[in-house]
């Protein structure tokens, strides 16, 4: 057996849950998380587009950002130091997409953040959370209290009766709109709900505290609708989405401009917005929005049934002997019943449609370049 | 006609000079669902432990090696059709390829169903 790492694996406060209802467990970022269940990955993904699939993220690092001196605006702009994005026009119970970026434009981490009025709600990737924090904590720690919320898990519901089994136990999220997040009482339990997720589905991720976890995800799964799902239809529901997974599709060597990120940087911090610049790694990221970026993050769909795994280097045909680029993600779209993957190519090759080719066991394969989301997306908007 | 089985999870049914070579039930179940199969070359020479077919699920690729040396004289194309075969039927239609036995003596260190079965137990 490879033994990873000398430390032992983390539970999230659903383990017990998960054994019990026959998941497979496996070591991810540290803790130990089911990747399927008996129904396993094709069923799981399919139930979770059809009906509605429950996740449990508890991995994830949860946090509060509040400035000393009480005032939303203050935190928000101490965020943004670290972020391109706008934080400080994010309305009260409004969330939005985000990344940490270093001093040479790469991505550090990938995060959600929401306005709770005095404070933010900050949702970050497993694997970086110790960073994440020890980030914050060396950046903003004059102006800003950092509130680690480690005794809470979090639990997504996705899928398009996710609205109809979280309503008969949450008064008002029918009224909820994508990237809505804010408290609400769950089950009588005090939760932060918010309607998005990594699916590419309607649905939303729920904050809870961790005694009361157990206690939620069982209320939710008595709905025959509900099945929980492990991380393995995770990873393929977010590829049909088009979903970056941090550290592999993006990470510190990759700028947003670089990883089609553009969407998320608003033009209030791009040149000659109100707050440009002012975050790490500005002058190459702006740079990359005037000048343009050598490589992009694309679709790739096969052409073939083999799948293209991560890490299959790119030709531009089938002979040459330089790479011009990688895959990132891959495996198989069971929505589509066909592979699917992401990558990275010279941006002069990036448009929809080009023929690539990918080397697998030593064989080329055709890929051709196609707009992502591979599966429309659902949200509530 | 004998079955015997691997270490790694493959069934070699022996009928005379001939194996029929697939994954076990044990093996469909640890890979989860198969969505491709890369089977050999008719004609292909594969030596013992040579990597000699691809199954892929959802989520990763796995390698199906040769137990034995051998020509590879007939592969299943039903398997390359319809992949979800591995999962329902692994010991039976979802046999990957036949091999002409290079050396019987390599047959000497496979197990028997008993043995197999005090392996994944």
């Amino acid at each position: 057996m490879l033994v990873r790492d000398e430390s032992p694996l983390k539970r999230t406060p659903l383990h017990a849950l998960h054994v019990a209802r026959g998941g497979k467990m496996v070591p991810f970022a540290g803790y130990e998380m089911p990747v399927q269940y008996p129904a396993g990955v094709l069923k799981e993904h399919l139930h979770t587009r059809s009906a509605a699939g429950l996740f449990d993220v508890s991995h994830m690092g949860q946090l509060a950002l509040q400035a000393k001196s009480g005032k939303f605006e203050d935190a928000a702009l101490a965020l943004e130091r670290l972020v391109p994005q706008d934080i400080v026009a994010v309305p009260p119970g409004r969330q939005r997409y985000a990344q940490f970026t270093k001093d040479d434009g790469g991505i550090l981490d990938d995060l959600m953040v929401a306005n709770f009025g005095d404070h933010l709600f900050l949702v970050v990737n497993a694997a970086c959370k110790t960073e994440d924090e020890a980030h914050l904590r060396a950046h903003l720690s004059e102006t800003c209290v950092i509130d680690s919320l480690s005794q809470r898990a979090l639990i997504a519901l996705q899928g398009p009766k996710a609205e109809s089994a979280l309503a008969k136990l949450c008064a008002g999220v029918s009224a909820m709109r994508f990237m809505d997040s804010g408290p609400r009482q769950v089950a009588g339990f005090d939760c932060f709900v918010s309607r998005s997720g990594y699916t590419g589905e309607d649905g939303f991720e729920i904050s809870v505290p961790a005694e009361h976890a157990e206690a939620l995800v069982t209320a939710l799964l008595d709905n025959a609708d509900v099945l929980p799902i492990g991380l393995g239809a995770r990873d393929s529901l977010r590829l049909e989405a088009g979903l970056c997974l941090y550290g592999h599709d993006i990470d510190t060597t990759t700028t947003p401009v670089e990883g089609a990120l553009e969407w998320s940087v608003q033009k209030s911090r791009r040149a000659g917005g109100a707050r440009a610049g002012g975050f790490p790694g500005a002058e190459k990221i702006l740079s990359q929005f005037e000048k343009g970026a050598s490589r992009r993050r694309v679709g790739l769909r096969a052409q073939g049934r083999a799948p293209v795994r991560e890490g299959a280097p790119l030709f531009v045909d089938s002979a040459s002997s330089e790479a011009i680029g990688k895959v990132t993600s891959g495996g198989f779209g069971p929505s589509l019943n066909t592979p699917l993957a992401m990558g990275y190519l010279p941006t002069a090759l990036a448009e929809n449609g080009t023929q690539v080719f990918a080397e697998v066991r030593g064989q080329r394969l055709p890929l051709q370049v196609a707009a992502m989301p591979f599966v429309p997306n659902t949200y509530k908007r | 006609m004998t079955t015997l089985f691997t270490s790694d999870h493959e069934w070699l049914r022996i009928d005379g000079d001939v194996a029929t070579i697939g994954v076990t039930d044990y093996a469909q179940s640890q890979l989860g669902d198969v969505v491709f199969v890369e089977l050999p070359k008719v004609g292909r020479t594969l030596k013992k432990a040579e990597a000699a077919a691809v199954v892929e699920s959802v989520k990763a690729a796995s390698d199906v090696y040769a137990p034995i040396s051998g020509e590879v004289i007939e592969v299943n194309e039903a398997l390359a059709a319809e992949p979800a075969l591995v999962n329902s039927d692994a010991g039976g239609k979802a046999w990957f390829f036949k091999l002409k036995i290079a050396d019987k003596s390599e047959l000497g260190g496979l197990m028997d169903e008993a043995a197999y079965e005090a392996h994944t137990a």
